[in-house]
């Protein structure tokens, strides 16, 4: 069977363009573009693997990141966050809250696949 | 903070203090203000009190206010000489005796404390700002969001695996969607960082005196008719002090440049110039013809009205360090200040050939990127008497490529190391922020 990548972004050109490389290496792609109901989505259907953008409508990657890392059910899931911010304090607030990965923008395609293979095994 | 009072100066010692300063002699000081010397000698050791008319007479004596030697040095202006002390690790304790006995100086020292003050505030307003402004960094998500979608979408349309037709029309309509968007953000971003709002006191204080006197040559189009013709309506002075904007060193800057606008303006008039580049559009041959020096033309050729010279022109002028003086930009290309610019441009290879004019074809990187077509020559110029240095000055004027003769040398240039792309470049110095063609996908 395989393996799921849950793609939170809301911007569509990126989210078509990683849903496409991806689904291409084999993946399962979901996406889910809303902030405020995205860990609710997490809980509901639990991936192999979180993509999740930092800046969301609706609520803030972060804030997310730390909902998914304070529930028992969706604690281990590896998340890698995407960030318009490469700054180090973003870098560290995102491994402090649990990010298991963090990547800048504008990333490569070859970046994604490699880290997405490592962190879920694939 | 003031020290306690056990420790501050008396009147007499500040009588004493400023005499001996002044090189004065006890004797001389009483007989200037009509007392005997041990008199004086009692309330230099404040055995005397004094007021009145000596007061008065001793303060004229050492050239103070009688407030100044019967209060001493302003209790505000101490605490605030402690204050800057303090601040940097400095005991306090000389405070008053310092601002009593060089009152001049402590008023300096005063100021610049307080404009350090200042100045930490602006730095650290603009700071915030970077950090915070929501315009700001909307802006700066709008680019790097569209440049991601464009480098994920492009990059999948040039790899290797075959595509379907529906999907690359739907890439191409992708990257076309989000080329606009990255075209309308940079554009608001550019603005945004060119052209502080009004009323916008740490973004107009962030402007160097070089930025001032540029952005004012730009809003008078680098031309100033008030200078120009056999007798002109104006000199330099009052041009400059009539151009609002500008602080005092810009007006400094903006004054140098209009004497040497206004010598080039009364050795080539307009109507000389622009009937030459009509017949003799090239600046080498023009100058022959002319008679004239080749800087002169090639400043001159940058600062004509519309009309009358190049159709479009930029200008970068050079000292022997490198650094550069107000900048007109080409269709907005221009060289970068200090240490960061590109040394590839003609202008830095004119300083090392002094008097050999240079032309090129001046490539920035990239497909589409721009080009301009460079005209440049270093001179020395002797210096104001025989024991001075030379002083050499480099200038490059930068027309249109598309008016470029097509034996023209072309010539790699960039925006500077850390904006540009190119790998292997001979000249680079430090590594780019950019990802370059062998780190992309």
């Amino acid at each position: 069977m395989a393996r799921r990548v849950l793609l939170i972004e809301d911007e569509p050109n990126i989210i078509e363009a990683v849903s496409f490389i991806l689904s291409r290496d084999g993946w399962t792609v979901h996406t889910h573009s809303d902030g405020a109901s995205a860990a609710e989505r997490v809980r509901a259907h639990p991936p192999d693997l979180v993509i999740l953008d930092a800046m969301l409508p609706g609520r803030s990657g972060y804030d997310i990141l730390q909902e998914l890392r304070d529930a028992e059910e969706t604690r281990g899931i590896p998340v890698m966050m995407l960030t318009a911010r490469g700054q180090a304090r973003d870098r560290e607030l995102a491994l402090s809250l649990g990010a298991t990965h963090f990547m800048t923008k504008p990333f490569s395609n070859a970046e994604v696949l490699d880290r997405v293979r490592a962190l879920a095994g694939g | 903070m003031a020290e306690p009072s056990s420790r501050r100066m008396l009147a007499g010692g500040r009588i004493r203090a400023r005499r001996l300063d002044a090189g004065m002699a006890q004797a001389e000081l009483a007989r200037q203000v009509g007392i005997s010397p041990s008199y004086l000698n009692l309330i230099e050791h404040d055995r005397r009190r004094i007021g009145g008319r000596l007061l008065n007479a001793l303060a004229r004596a050492l050239d103070l206010e009688p407030a100044q030697i019967a209060e001493g040095a302003g209790g505000a202006r101490v605490e605030r000489l402690s204050a800057a002390a303090l601040a940097r690790g400095r005991p306090t304790s000389d405070a008053e005796a310092f601002a009593s006995r060089f009152p001049d100086w402590a008023a300096l020292v005063e100021t610049q404390a307080e404009m350090i003050e200042t100045l930490k505030a602006q730095v650290a307003g603009l700071s915030d700002r970077l950090a915070h402004d929501p315009e700001l960094s909307a802006s700066l998500h709008q680019v790097i969001t569209a440049a991601t979608a464009i480098r994920s979408t492009a990059s999948i349309l040039a790899g290797n695996e075959a595509l379907d037709r529906d999907w690359q029309a739907r890439f191409h309509r992708n990257i076309h969607a989000e080329s606009l968007r990255l075209a309308e953000s940079s554009r608001r971003l550019a603005g945004y960082l060119e052209a502080p709002g009004e009323g916008d006191g740490a973004g107009a204080a962030a402007l160097s005196p070089l930025d001032q006197v540029e952005a004012a040559l730009d809003r008078l189009g680098h031309h100033v008719p008030a200078l120009e013709g056999p007798d002109p309506a104006m000199s330099p002075e009052e041009v400059a002090k009539g151009v609002s904007g500008l602080d005092e060193a810009a007006q400094d800057i903006l004054t140098v440049w209009l004497r040497t606008y206004r010598a080039d303006a009364a050795a080539l008039p307009v109507e000389t110039v622009a009937r030459g580049w009509r017949e003799t559009p090239e600046p080498l041959a023009l100058a022959s013809r002319l008679g004239c020096a080749l800087p002169r033309l090639l400043r001159r050729l940058a600062a004509l009205p519309p009309g009358a010279g190049p159709a479009r022109a930029g200008l970068v002028t050079s000292d022997a360090g490198g650094a550069l003086g107000p900048r007109r930009a080409l269709d907005g290309l221009t060289l970068q200040r200090g240490a960061v610019a590109c040394p590839l441009w003609p202008i830095y290879e004119a300083l090392s050939q002094p008097g050999r004019p240079l032309r090129a074809l001046a490539m920035m990187p990239g497909e589409t990127a721009s080009a301009a077509l460079c005209y440049a020559v270093s001179t020395i110029e002797a210096g104001p008497d025989w024991t001075a240095p030379p002083r050499m000055v480099a200038v490059m004027l930068m027309l249109p490529s598309d008016i470029a003769p097509a034996e023209t040398t072309r010539r790699a240039v960039g925006p500077g190391c850390s904006l540009c792309p190119r790998d292997n470049c001979p000249a680079r110095r430090e590594p780019s922020l950019l990802p370059t063609p062998s780190r992309m996908l």
